[in-house]
């Protein structure tokens, strides 16, 4: 065999090696939380809310996490919806050809790149001089500027694959720029919009770093948007955090709910995704 | 197809008054939607310079007390005697970072290569959702993880890495617990690998394909074809990309914060343990207007940290810009 064969195997065996070193660690990771939470995971932990000396290892469960945390992702998730569409419709019809788009969309990297803990730490400077405490709403608005980036881009993105003629036809029948986004655009990238209000979804509901300074933690069920709410990545980390094995064990079984959640959500994304394709024009 | 409203009438001949006011109408419903449309592409910018200015507002007592320098090179971190030397947290961030992109570029680099050149389009479609899912994972659920598996693996590997190479300060290992910058590193690696793959793959994907046939047609193997032709081209997106998941590893916080033990010194070692900017934000959120100047100069930290991110988001995303376009990744 010549040098140059023996080099390109040997790549190649190192390229086979990363990438199932990379699917290797997702399996890891699944195959860790699975191991961990499963066996302390129960129906009480599920349908209950901690009780007295819960965090000592008492009764209890998390449901006050999981409720809450579906809450603060939904809230946030319709908040930024409200920037989100109107934003990529616009940098996908209006500004298509327009140089601020490209300022709009660099503002927008620029923006998914801040770290989720500089928001929280905004999020808390702005409801110190407002006077507000730590609660639901505050947390759904820090959620939903974490998300709007994330969003709009996914929509972005697929609102430039779609092939301009469709738009052009629109545009032949004598429509506006406003009608043939809002009733061509938007039904055509249905799949692609859903799928990005899906993953900005799962990225806030999986956040800890921001609702830390501004969702604050209760024991109780959220009931209204200016008290503090508990959430799921929370549960995981301050559970974790206590020197007792019998409360470390719930963290464990947090951690299984919450990955299950993204997991759902996540499949759920694509079969939807996936239904909603058969209105489009292929 | 969609459009309802038209009915196919030709619109400019249209003479009938109500029809014209109708036409009329929609046109300005559409100025107006456009320039609704325009104020909201404003408020991305309005978030980015209100963050820069409301963590500057907070930080500022501190900035007005002490001199940027002394408080970035400050090695001394005690709240109460009003002392507050950013030094340890910035060097434990990068430390981490540094270790996670050591872990983590080689694999990234080679299985981005083999995605975009090797990989038939069935495995690909059985790659990507693997790809989403890690992205997708929550960083506590990394840090569970961490916990779990990694720090046990440290806390074992460590002793014996320090018999063998101890004489290098970098593996000595002086730290019994585990919870160190190797597992941060470690951790965080896994977490930024299918950012930075994606980022490599679409720069490999923009290089022209003439590239890969004029290498092939005079003989080249696939590999030479890679070495030679395809990798020469990417260079600079390729270190965009790098520099990109680097950013985003420097903000990451539950996931190190769990792991990496947070004690703030100046680590020597792989073995030690650090405290990242994100970390310490993190944990004194707490206490932080409890002691006078602690929030001030927590908010520091933040804003610190924000402009390393950007000042490495911003040049990235610049250079990705020229290579790939404004395309998402």
């Amino acid at each position: 065999m010549k040098k140059s064969h023996i080099e390109e195997s040997i790549f190649k065996a190192l390229m086979y090696f990363s990438l199932v070193l990379v699917a290797g660690s997702l399996g890891f990771i699944m195959l860790t939380v699975l191991i961990k939470g499963l066996p302390a995971l129960n129906l009480a932990m599920l349908t209950q809310t901690p009780k007295g000396g819960f965090y000592l290892g008492k009764e209890g469960g998390i449901l006050n996490a999981i409720v809450g945390s579906l809450y603060l992702a939904t809230g946030a998730t319709l908040l930024a919806l409200v920037f989100s569409l109107p934003l990529a419709l616009f940098l996908g019809t209006y500004a298509r050809r327009w140089r601020w788009a490209d300022y709009v969309r660099l503002s927008l990297d620029v923006l998914w790149g801040v770290p989720s803990i500089v928001y929280g730490a905004f999020g808390f400077t702005i409801m110190l001089a407002l006077g507000m405490r730590a609660s639901l709403l505050g947390g759904i608005i820090v959620l939903a500027l974490l998300e709007i980036p994330i969003m709009t881009r996914a929509m972005d993105e697929v609102i430039r694959m779609m092939p301009f003629e469709i738009e052009g036809a629109s545009f032949a029948l004598g429509s506006t720029r406003l009608e043939t986004a809002i009733k061509v655009v938007t039904r055509q990238m249905l799949p692609g919009i859903v799928t990005a209000i899906l993953l900005a979804f799962g990225r806030a509901i999986g956040d800890a770093a921001s609702v830390l300074f501004v969702a604050g933690y209760t024991d109780r069920m959220p009931t209204s948007l200016f008290r503090p709410v508990a959430s799921l990545p929370l549960a995981v980390f301050f559970q974790l955090g206590t020197p007792f094995p019998e409360v470390q064990r719930r963290a464990y079984a947090a951690a299984l709910v919450l990955t299950v959640i993204i997991l759902a959500v996540s499949l759920g994304s694509r079969w939807i995704s996936g239904r909603l394709g058969k209105y489009t024009i292929k | 197809m969609i459009i309802r409203s038209q009915k196919g009438e030709p619109l400019t001949t249209t003479r009938s008054s109500g029809k014209r006011s109708n036409l009329k109408n929609r046109q300005a419903k559409d100025r107006l939607a456009g320039s609704a449309f325009f104020l909201i592409s404003i408020v991305p910018f309005v978030i980015l310079v209100t963050l820069i200015i409301a963590l500057l507002l907070r930080a500022w007592p501190i900035l007005e007390l002490k001199s940027i320098g002394e408080l970035l090179t400050g090695r001394d971190w005690h709240p109460s005697q009003g002392k507050f030397g950013f030094y340890p947290f910035i060097i434990g961030t990068f430390w981490v970072t540094i270790v996670a992109l050591i872990l983590a570029v080689p694999a990234c680099l080679l299985s981005a290569i083999f995605l975009s050149e090797y990989c038939r389009p069935k495995t690909c479609a059985f790659i990507k959702p693997i790809m989403d899912l890690l992205a997708g994972i929550p960083s506590v659920v990394y840090g569970v993880w961490g916990v779990v598996a990694i720090v046990p693996v440290v806390q074992a590997i460590g002793p014996r890495m320090d018999a063998m190479f101890g004489y290098i300060p970098l593996f000595s290992d002086t730290n019994p617990t585990g919870f160190s910058i190797l597992a941060g590193g470690l951790v965080l690696a896994v977490m930024i690998a299918p950012f930075i793959i994606a980022v490599t793959f679409e720069v490999l994907r923009a290089v022209p394909d003439g590239v890969r046939q004029a290498s092939l047609a005079v003989g080249a193997t696939k590999w030479q074809t890679i070495k030679y032709g395809v990798i020469p081209h990417t260079r600079a997106g390729i270190f965009a990309g790098i520099v990109l998941g680097a950013s985003r590893a420097l903000g990451e916080t539950m996931a190190v914060l769990m792991v990496v033990g947070n004690v703030p010194t100046v680590p020597k070692s792989i073995f030690d343990p650090a405290y990242p900017l994100p970390a310490l934000i993190a944990n004194n959120y707490g206490e932080m207007l409890s002691i006078p100047l602690y929030d001030a100069a927590l908010l520091g930290a933040a804003l610190v940290l924000l402009l390393i991110v950007l000042f490495f988001n911003v040049i990235s995303t610049l250079v990705l810009r020229h290579i790939i376009g404004t395309r998402h990744v």
